[in-house]
């Protein structure tokens, strides 16, 4: 339970650190109406730029605005979006089911394939299945998404045209996307498997668990495979960072209606207030499920909460 | 790993004993075998030499480029590459939409890559090392507060707060610099901080310690020499997930100018063409995945040799 405190504590830190920083980017160029108005300030006068700053209340001291923007964000007012002519919030809240959706199926992806490959790897170490599964997971972590999402469009979409290049409502759509959303945490994911199995294959419970002739089946999936998995399940909670943080360049590589997409559009059309609401959600959520894991993990492994 | 680093005798104000001037022996020798070592590895010398024709292309980019990599030439764009032209070798990897030499651009671009990826090294690697040995070193309210920040970056996936924070400043080689290497010092200050908590309390710092030595002292003449080995493996992954996130940026158009040659904005500019001129795309994809290939098969060796442990780590 006090582990459990600790962790929520933590959380709530965090929380208020994400507030913080997405308060500060309005301040980065130093004043918050350039960073609004942009190029539409060259389209007017001192005194509507200074009737814009009270209006919007970038005249009062920062922690006052702080706190107003604190307070505007606790009801879900993230301020206006005048390109989209919609409340951000609501601009962001729209699209997240989307990148919930793509997120969700790169990272399934990403088990199903990397964990037995891993297993697969491990076992038959040093074997040329072990050296194309390392040269694969080699590449894999080399391949930029964004290049792979091309090599794909080129290939399936271009010239086979199996598969859709953009867009979203089939299931056929989701296809790409995922893969090249999928590729890097099923490459780190699988070396991480193998180095963990091949550990654990060396310890003494291992030996003894041989030597009392038990089923090579059942020391790899009984005793090697479910303590190897433990530093696996502290890598998933890291890797939606890595999904959510990717979708950006995978959506817009696919027209994939989701949040990242609409960050990369409302910075091209200067819509500040939908990138600050994506990137506080994003956060969020990323905070969230990382809350979520390490609570789990303390449950799978005692030791933490004991640790704590 | 440990008592292989330990500081030299001069370093440490006492007189050490034989063990561990044997073990100094040792690790010095050992140090020395590093190339010898290195080349023994097909693969790290393939990462090697890989890397030298990167590093030789992008500082010799004015006398190696056959042509000017900005000169626009609209009569002469979209030129396919030597391989597929009947017509002659103009342009070994074709033009552009701008009738810009490809070839050049992509030796260009690897100075782009290069420059961001090694300069953000040094930024994230400077600030992660010193929050990792004051958090380590003084802990209590020094480290509650500095892992509370890791903790809060740590929320921000790297790429998107960098996609925001460049909204904001605009494109730019040093802006991008910054925001890489601002955003990217948190997994060195947390590994140097669990690597000082390991070491700390080791007979030579409390030998430091017991002589009267001070504090800023011990930290960087006593421990520093001894975390070095995660920097420099978390360094040579940095550089490569930096050379990515440099071009996903300007990929979207906001990490340098788009006049700049740069990897990511000739993808950028070739995805439009996709299916009608290819050359625009595969050679800068093909050059970023060989690059950072080669950086992590590099990273993957320095990481067995100079430390295993950290392989479940990094």
């Amino acid at each position: 339970m006090r582990y459990v405190i600790r962790r929520l504590s933590q959380s709530l830190i965090v929380v208020f650190g994400v507030s913080v920083v997405a308060f500060g980017m309005l301040f980065l160029t130093g004043d918050p109406t350039e960073v609004i108005l942009r190029d539409a300030a060259d389209h007017m006068t001192v005194e509507q730029i200074q009737e814009f700053r009270v209006k919007m209340g970038f005249d009062r001291p920062w922690y006052i605005q702080y706190g107003s923007f604190v307070g505007n964000a606790l009801k879900g007012d993230f301020g206006y979006s005048f390109i989209r002519h919609q409340p951000a919030y609501e601009v962001i809240t729209d699209k997240l089911p989307a990148t919930i959706k793509l997120a969700s199926f790169a990272f399934v992806l990403s088990l199903l394939v990397s964990i037995p490959l891993g297993m697969l790897s491990a076992i038959r170490v040093h074997k040329p299945v072990d050296h194309i599964a390392t040269v694969l997971a080699l590449a894999g972590q080399s391949i930029p998404s964004f290049w792979l999402g091309i090599l794909l469009i080129l290939f399936f979409g271009v010239h086979l045209k199996w598969l859709p290049i953009s867009g979203s409502g089939t299931w056929q759509h989701i296809i790409m996307p995922g893969i090249a959303l999928a590729a890097f945490p099923i490459a780190r994911n699988m070396r991480l498997t193998r180095s963990s199995m091949l550990d654990f294959m060396q310890r003494d419970f291992v030996r003894t668990a041989r030597a009392k002739g038990i089923s090579e089946t059942r020391v790899v999936y009984a005793h090697v495979l479910r303590n190897s998995l433990l530093p696996i399940v502290t890598a998933i909670g890291l890797e939606l960072g890595f999904l959510l943080g990717g979708s950006v360049i995978v959506e817009t590589i696919f027209g994939w209606p989701g949040v990242g997409r609409e960050i990369v559009s409302a910075i091209g059309s200067k819509d500040f207030y939908v990138v600050q609401a994506g990137v506080i959600m994003l956060a969020l959520i990323f905070a969230a499920v990382n809350l979520l894991v390490d609570l789990a993990y303390s449950w799978i492994d005692p030791r933490i909460r004991h640790g704590a | 790993m440990k008592v292989l680093d330990r500081p030299s005798e001069s370093d440490a104000g006492v007189a050490l004993d034989e063990p561990v001037a044997s073990q100094l022996l040792v690790d010095r020798a050992r140090r020395s075998q590093i190339l010898p070592r290195l080349f023994r590895s097909k693969t790290a010398t393939i990462g090697v030499i890989v890397l030298l024709l990167v590093l030789v292309a992008a500082a010799a980019a004015p006398w190696v480029a056959p042509n000017d990599p900005f000169a626009i030439k609209l009569i002469q764009r979209l030129k396919p590459p030597a391989y597929a032209n009947s017509a002659g070798i103009t342009f070994w990897l074709g033009t552009d939409s701008l009738g810009r030499d490809v070839l050049s651009r992509l030796i260009y671009g690897a100075r782009v890559s290069l420059i961001v990826g090694l300069s953000a090294v040094v930024i994230s690697g400077t600030v992660g090392l010193l929050v990792g040995l004051l958090s380590g070193y003084f802990g209590g309210w020094v480290d509650d507060v500095f892992m509370r920040i890791c903790d809060i970056q740590l929320s921000f996936p790297t790429i998107l707060l960098a996609l925001t924070i460049m909204a904001v400043l605009g494109s730019g080689l040093d802006k991008l610099i910054l925001v890489l290497g601002l955003t990217g010092w948190v997994q060195y200050g947390r590994i140097v901080r669990s690597q000082v908590l390991s070491i700390k309390n080791d007979e030579f710092v409390l030998a430091a310690r017991a002589t009267g030595e001070r504090q800023w002292r011990i930290i960087f003449q006593q421990i520093l020499p001894n975390v070095w080995s995660p920097v420099i493996v978390i360094a040579s992954f940095t550089v490569a997930s930096n050379i990515v996130a440099e071009a996903s940026l300007s990929f979207l158009g906001i990490g340098v100018p788009p006049s700049v040659p740069s990897w990511g904005t000739m993808l950028a500019d070739g995805r439009q063409y996709i299916g009608v001129a290819d050359w625009l795309t595969i050679p800068a994809g093909v050059a970023i995945s060989l690059t950072v290939l080669s950086i992590n098969i590099l990273g993957d060796w320095l990481r067995d040799y100079l430390d295993p442990r950290l392989k479940n780590i990094v």
